[in-house]
């Protein structure tokens, strides 16, 4: 189980939250075409390697924050909330 | 190839069962191919053996980075069935029962295909009226299901609580009498075998790093572990893995993957005889020949490449498992494990030449692609020749995330497959 | 064999004398016993049947991992099946029975399959039974298959789970993790000691030595005494760490004795987790290495040192390496006698020390073996190629040592091969875990005391706790290196067993490897080496080395197959722990439930809440009742409770922008104190949740959702509101449960709400239908919606949930008079059905987008909204979509089957529609029904076959059937 470093509550294991997917998505405009809509809506980043994910605290704080994560490993590299930048790739 | 039967055994069991030769080749890459198969599940496996058997196109090769049947062939809970609800699924996975029916005799390679019957419970009235639903609509287009009721499901299913105070009543379920399971090894290596037999080269301990365009952008060859191997035409069929080719390839894919675990307790007298299902929980139960529960639940909830599982979702379908079972109980956990599974949104595959033109690829079989294993190999195989898909394979094209032409059998069948 | 106990020693009360059974014959133990050396003691050779070739076997190990002696224990309901004898501590009046053999353990019918042995290897069943088909031959595997047979009946016992946090996790309490508790403890540190049987010590309680001047045993328990007077230490023992997961945590199950729970399923979060588990002993691969009184060398000399049983009256003993020399001394020095060593070895100075102890030593291997129910003798060729036979009656085999890495393995880390000491040993950490002792490779006493003190000792360091510095244990066992000369397997004519418990023989590796299967994995597969219960744990390591031979490969170049969880079996139902019966997936009730329980409410679950489905009077059916429910609130009046219905209160200056980014239709327009019904969409156009909106204030919206959506939507909102407009000053606070709701509904509503008083006007034109007021209504502050979810006039109350009872209360008794009466959800989703109100879930599906329900007019509004952009794509405009229509018997008889398709009069082939809703109307004395049918709208009035085996036609019609003007919902 995961132990995940909420940015409001510290760390609590991972049944607590719910895992949101890839962040960093723009939302294309309405104006968008039916590719960039699929884009949106379907196509992942999916890496094997670090991911950039947005997770949930659902029985704390309910709030979103985003995650880097290793998804071979599962090892957290870095926790930032909604309002901060990307962490520096890894080297 | 030496046939497989009761008499060749017996003749060389007077022998010591000294005589038996390697059942594929450990073949080395030759320069060039007709058609390069990556991946050596059973998906990629069937894909080469019905080129060469259908279509008669035998300078292919299946590069396997481990060893074939490691992946979610040999990691799943080996269920057989084509209770679908849309049209293009059932002509998908009825394709598959069809071939299945007649694999052991047709690969002459036991496969253990056993049709003991799928019971899926409902769980509620409503459950009952999704149900009616979706029996209907797959009998209109004559699959082998049918209505059963609370009594049915507890003779046929005698463990399986089905009395009121349970948590979850049973109301009533389904039975497709013609699913049910198959010894996913033999699949692969009976595929495997039936395919090198035709002159396949089987090349395993071969990992693909990535691909050569021509100038017009079409696939040339592919670059691996073993070196540099060119071909006219290559398949990408490696399940949880696609996205990482693909992005090897130059194109982005609509997969997320996830690890699916699956469960097998220590093995005891029969206990359960059909595959059963309940739908307010989705955990699923069969009984090994071997007498091992052979079990599963949901996905794990994030992406994921380590083939492990996390204890959380491990542990609530287990624990599911003992409430809905309570004859389960004492019976004991022998061991877990997890398979990396190809996500798609509408969770039906793909079957479809890529963006990469030469280049086809067989992905998004999600938490079912076992069951559908000879009819990805049949699709994909008649894609790869004719340049042009399949009837039973044109829906299941890339394309449909363009349209928004899904074929969401969870969202209209309210079960994820 | 004569297998005895002897007279003095081992770690067993003589004073305590337990009687049991095995097999229906009585035997005699002591406390302190496990099932097995209580056998053993009782010189029972044989203790069970291999899996596949039914051979009899006895006892092999003293651990967990014996792979021989399988039992059932207990009856009926408690039946435990598949237990090692050597992990079931015996108890008075245990019952045990072998299992796979039949009659019994002696005599067995199944035997006969090891006389065709030839003809069915590894795999036989892939060459065969293929005609006429498997389902054929299979029922007789079935049966042949499967150990024991667990009982049918559910399973009586009560199990619990915690979660722990610890600094310092320890698994083992061998020598290596007493030295790591020891220098971990009582520096502040919490540490938990986790060890899998009742007492700490491991091998020090059987193996002899001293540490510190003292004897090893008494060093342990000292120690063991201290430990479990340190309130940072917690120590576990019958606990078995099972699983290593993600970010340090474990997974342990303790067994819990003279308690009315029988198992704990403990989650432990550990900074440090230091793995002392040991190390397992290999037997050596030769013909005949399964007979009865055979045995692994470390176990004769545990039933020895800890149980005080003599495994035979002329041991010999069969090793490759020095490890087995301390078990000859320790035999002879309690009365045995010892036949003769036989090793593999040309030379060791173990050898030497032997011979000039007098010991008979033979430089050579055991190629065969004797003896009719159990051992008589051994035959050695020396290695000048002699053969002789050596008479004996029990034989120690050696064949090296495999470091228990399994959680190692678990954590992520890699092994390495070790060609010194001939197995496999932790390489690379991935977790905060380290490896000490015998589980590192590190053998021998000393290297597992300093392994577990500095491990200890670096893990404080690295987690900052400063404790008074501690002097390493010191040991005067100098025997750190195993000399092994590796010996896989001895080449001789006979069966000669790899893995025990799945009858898998040397031979059964050359097969496989002749045919290709040559990856360790596919070795596993097609021989089933390694996946019986025992999941190979004396046989994976030996097997891998011959295939490795048999295919010109180093055991490095072979590697390993995956050690998964569970370490040992678990029973499922730990798993569960106490969230079982009312625990597991607890349902909810409403406030009022009480309420609804006395008047002989049906309860049925509707998204995780116990509601009315009907309220069944004597003698009715729940149709009856439903029925009668449905009429009275078309004709009087109908209470129920709705408190379910989501509810979230959207607060801002931007909250009317904000829902209408979220609701396909527009909120901004809405004005304070008026409610508008709203259909929410996802981002692919999908109708996810549809309810009434209410503005409270200029800044402050209502969102009514579904009941089974009041989580998700409220979630939904935040979601949107966090990750993508975060710019919105808004905020959204889920009130669900805040508030209680009772119902009124029918042409007597308002006369019944008058009756039960109120403080506000709610005639008709001072409030009329979408709209609210807050006032005190029967008794209560109340916020009063006209909102109507049956068609007929309606006052939905929402209350305090304290003040629901009371309400009701006083709605019924006012209503008496108007004969008021409670409606179950079967009546509300009638009345809808009339109405043609749509049911999300029940109508719509997750295709069902917001142009199938008739809402193209959200088009035309100007700003985005979520989920608009998919309505444009090709495949949501497609012509022929599934869309939401009513359905009508033309017989114009009783309800259509829910779910029933239908097609064109005559047509074969697909599904065109099907029946969504259904149920008699009451009120207009026929069937109603919604459903989908492709392109319905622009098909009404069209007739199609019912294709549900009644040969009824239905028409399409428009969903609402009742009172389309809606005259009743205004009154």
């Amino acid at each position: 189980m995961l132990l995940i470093n909420c940015p409001w509550c510290g760390p609590r294991g991972e049944h607590e939250f719910s895992c949101g997917g890839e962040s960093h998505i723009a939302r294309p405009a309405l104006a968008s075409t039916d590719a960039e809509w699929s884009d949106y809506l379907y196509f992942r980043k999916n890496p094997k390697g670090e991911h950039l994910e947005r997770w949930r605290h659902d029985f704390g704080c309910r709030q979103w924050f985003n995650v880097a994560r290793d998804t071979r490993t599962h090892a957290i590299r870095a926790v930032y909330r909604m309002d901060e930048q990307k962490p520096e790739p890894e080297r | 190839m030496k046939r497989y039967s009761a008499w060749s055994l017996f003749q060389e069991g007077l022998g010591g069962q000294k005589g038996w030769r390697p059942a594929w080749r450990a073949a080395a890459p030759k320069a060039r191919y007709d058609a390069i198969i990556i991946g050596g599940g059973g998906h990629g496996l069937a894909t080469a053996y019905y080129l060469a058997r259908n279509h008669g196109l035998t300078n292919v090769a299946v590069l396997e980075r481990g060893w074939i049947g490691g992946g979610n062939s040999g990691r799943n809970t080996t269920i057989i069935r084509s209770n679908y609800y849309y049209p293009q699924s059932i002509a998908l996975f009825e394709l598959a029962l069809t071939l299945y029916e007649k694999l052991s005799i047709d690969l002459n390679f036991n496969v253990m295909f056993s049709q003991r019957g799928l019971i899926i419970a409902g769980n509620s009235r409503h459950d009952m009226e999704t149900i009616a639903r979706l029996i209907g609509a797959m009998r209109l287009l004559g699959v082998d299901v049918e209505e059963i009721t609370v009594d049915e499901i507890k003779r046929a299913v005698p463990a399986l609580d089905c009395s009121p105070r349970a948590r979850f009543p049973v109301f009533g379920g389904y039975r497709q009498k013609r699913a049910g399971t198959a010894r996913h090894d033999a699949v692969v290596w009976g595929y495997a075998r039936a395919a090198d037999a035709l002159g396949v080269d089987i090349i395993e301990n071969c990992a693909v790093t990535g691909f050569e365009k021509s100038a017009s952008g079409r696939v040339q060859a592919v670059e691996t572990s073993r070196g540099r191997i060119a071909c006219d035409k290559a398949a990408i069929v490696v399940a949880g893995h696609s996205s990482v080719l693909a992005e090897a390839a130059g194109f982005r894919l609509p997969v997320t993957s996830y690890a699916l675990q699956a469960f097998v307790t220590e093995p005891v007298k029969p206990v359960l005889d059909v595959v059963c299902w309940t739908l307010a929980t989705g955990v699923y139960v069969s009984q090994s020949d071997k007498g091992g529960l052979v079990f599963g639940g949901g996905l794990d909830l994030y992406p994921s490449y380590a083939q492990r599982g996390n204890l959380p979702i491990g542990a609530s379908v287990v624990g599911t498992l003992a409430e809905q079972f309570p004859g389960f109980g004492r019976i004991r956990l022998l061991r877990q494990w997890a398979g990396i599974v190809d996500v798609v949104h509408d969770s039906s595959p793909i079957i479809d030449e890529t963006p990469v033109p030469g280049l086809y690829m067989n992905c998004g079989w999600g938490t079912g692609g076992f069951k559908a294993i000879p009819a990805g190999g049949w699709l994909l195989a008649h894609q790869i020749a004719t340049g042009k898909p399949h009837d039973i394979g044109a829906p299941f094209s890339l394309n449909r995330f363009r349209t928004g032409a899904l074929i969401d059998e969870a969202a209209g069948a309210g079960i994820a497959h | 064999m004569k297998s005895a106990r002897l007279a003095e020693g081992g770690d067993i009360d003589r004073a305590r004398r337990l009687s049991f059974t095995f097999d229906g014959a009585t035997f005699d133990g002591f406390a302190g016993d496990t099932l097995a050396s209580a056998l053993l003691a009782n010189d029972v050779a044989i203790v069970g049947r291999s899996f596949k070739y039914h051979r009899p076997r006895g006892l092999m190990a003293a651990g967990v991992e014996e792979p021989n002696a399988l039992m059932a224990v207990g009856e009926g309901p408690g039946t435990e099946v598949n237990l090692r004898a050597t992990e079931i501590e015996l108890t008075q009046g245990l019952a045990a029975r072998a299992v796979n053999c039949w009659p019994n353990a002696r005599f067995d019918v199944g035997a006969v399959n090891n006389l065709i042995a030839r003809f069915i290897p590894a795999g036989f069943y892939y060459k065969t039974f293929m005609r006429p088909d498997w389902g054929f031959f299979e029922p007789f595997i079935r049966r042949a298959a499967g150990l024991g047979k667990p009982s049918a009946e559910a399973d009586p016992d009560q199990y619990d789970a915690l979660y722990a946090h610890t600094d310092i996790l320890i698994v083992g309490a061998g020598p290596a993790g007493l030295a790591a508790a020891r220098a971990a403890a009582g520096g502040g540190a919490r540490v938990m000691l986790v060890e899998q049987d009742p007492l700490l010590g491991g091998s020090l309680r059987w193996r002899g030595g001293e540490i510190d001047g003292a004897p090893a045993k008494e060093w342990a328990d000292e120690l063991s005494r201290g430990l479990r007077m340190d309130e940072e230490a917690r120590v576990l023992t019958r606990t078995t760490a099972v699983g290593y997961f993600d970010h340090n945590e474990l997974a342990l199950i303790e067994r819990l004795v003279d308690r009315d729970t029988r198992l704990r399923f403990w989650r432990v979060r550990a900074k440090k987790v230091i793995l002392a588990c040991g190390a397992i002993e290999r037997p050596l691969v030769f013909a005949g290495n399964d007979r009865p009184g055979i045995m692994l060398a470390s176990a004769v000399h545990r039933y020895l040192g800890q149980f005080a049983v003599r495994a035979g009256e002329r041991l010999a003993i069969f090793t490759n390496n020095d490890s087995a020399y301390a078990l000859a001394r320790d035999y002879a020095a309690a009365g045995g006698d010892i036949a003769a060593i036989i090793d593999h070895r040309r030379d060791s100075p173990a050898i030497d020390h032997a011979l000039e102890a007098g010991l008979n030593v033979v430089t050579g291997d055991a190629i065969a073996t004797g003896g009719a129910s159990s051992l008589s003798g051994v035959t050695v060729r020396d290695k000048q190629g002699r053969e002789r036979r050596i008479a004996c009656d029990a034989l120690a085999m050696s064949g090296g040592w495999s470091p228990s890495a399994h959680l190692f393995k678990q954590s992520g880390g890699a092994l390495r091969w070790d060609d010194a000491q001939a197995c496999l040993r932790p390489d690379r950490s991935v977790q905060a875990e380290r490896s000490v002792g015998a589980a590192n490779g590190d053998f021998g006493l000393r290297a597992a005391l300093s392994g577990g003190h500095e491990a200890a000792v670096a893990a404080l360091g690295e987690l900052a706790i400063k404790t008074a510095p501690i002097a390493l244990p010191r040991a005067a066992d100098k025997g750190d290196r195993l000399k092994i000369s590796p010996l896989w397997r001895v080449r001789a004519k006979g069966k000669a067993f790899v893995d025990f418990q799945n009858d898998v023989t040397a031979d059964d590796i050359d097969l496989s490897a002749r045919e290709g299967y040559v990856s360790i994995e596919h070795l596993k597969r097609y021989t089933t080496l390694g996946m019986a219960p025992d999941q190979g744990k004396t046989a994976n390591v030996n097997a891998l080395a011959i295939m490795g031979e048999a295919t010109g490969r180093t055991p490095a170049e072979v590697g390993t197959t995956g050690y998964r969880f569970p370490f040992t079996p678990v029973p499922i139902a730990a798993f569960a722990g106490f969230q079982r019966g009312r625990l597991f997936h607890p349902t909810r009730r409403m406030p009022g439930h009480a309420a609804h329980e006395a008047l002989g409410a049906v309860f049925e679950e509707y998204g995780g809440w116990l509601r009315p489905a009907c309220y069944r009077r004597a003698g009715e059916t729940p149709h009856d009742a439903e029925q009668r429910e449905a009429l009275a609130v078309r004709t009087s009046a109908g209470i129920f409770e709705s408190s379910t219905l989501g509810k979230i209160e959207v607060k801002g200056p931007d909250a009317a922008e904000f829902l209408d980014r979220i609701y396909a239709n527009t909120m901004s327009t809405l004005s304070v104190g008026k409610v508008r019904y709203g259909v929410m969409l996802n981002e692919y156009g999908v109708i996810v949740d549809d309810g009434v909106c209410a503005r409270l204030a200029d800044d402050c919206f209502l969102v009514g959702t579904s009941s089974s959506a009041a989580e998700k939507i409220a979630f939904t909102l935040e979601e949107w509101l966090q990750c993508e407009w975060p710019d919105l000053a808004v905020i959204v606070a889920p009130v669900t449960t805040a508030w209680g709701v009772v119902t009124l509904t029918g042409p007597h509503a308002r006369d019944i709400l008058l009756g039960a008083g109120v403080d506000i006007d709610i005639s008709a034109e001072a409030f009329p239908h979408m709209s609210f007021r807050a006032g005190k209504a029967a008794g209560a502050e109340a916020r009063i919606f006209r909102v109507s979810f049956t068609g007929e006039t309606s006052f939905e109350v929402n209350v305090p949930p304290a003040a629901v009872e009371g309400v009701w209360a006083k709605l019924m008794a006012a209503g008496k008079a108007f004969g008021v009466t409670p409606v179950g959800i079967d009546a509300l989703m009638l009345l809808r059905a009339e109405k043609g109100y749509l049911h999300i879930g029940g109508d719509t599906d997750g295709t069902t987008n917001a142009l199938d329900i008739g809402w193209d007019h959200v088009l035309k509004r100007k700003s985005d909204f979520v989920g608009r952009r998919s309505l444009l794509r090709p495949a949501d405009q497609a012509r022929d979509r599934f869309q939401f229509v009513g359905l009508e018997g033309v017989d114009g008889g009783g309800a259509l089957s829910i779910g029933a398709h239908v097609r064109k009069i005559g047509a074969t082939g697909e599904t065109e529609g099907y029946v969504t809703s259904s149920g008699f109307s009451p009120i207009l004395k026929r069937g109603v029904a919604l459903g989908m049918v492709k392109a319905g709208r622009l098909r009404k009035g069209e007739i199609l076959d019912l294709q549900d085996g009644s040969k009824r036609r239905v028409r399409i019609t428009d969903p609402c059937q009742y009172d389309p003007e809606g005259a009743r919902l205004h009154g």
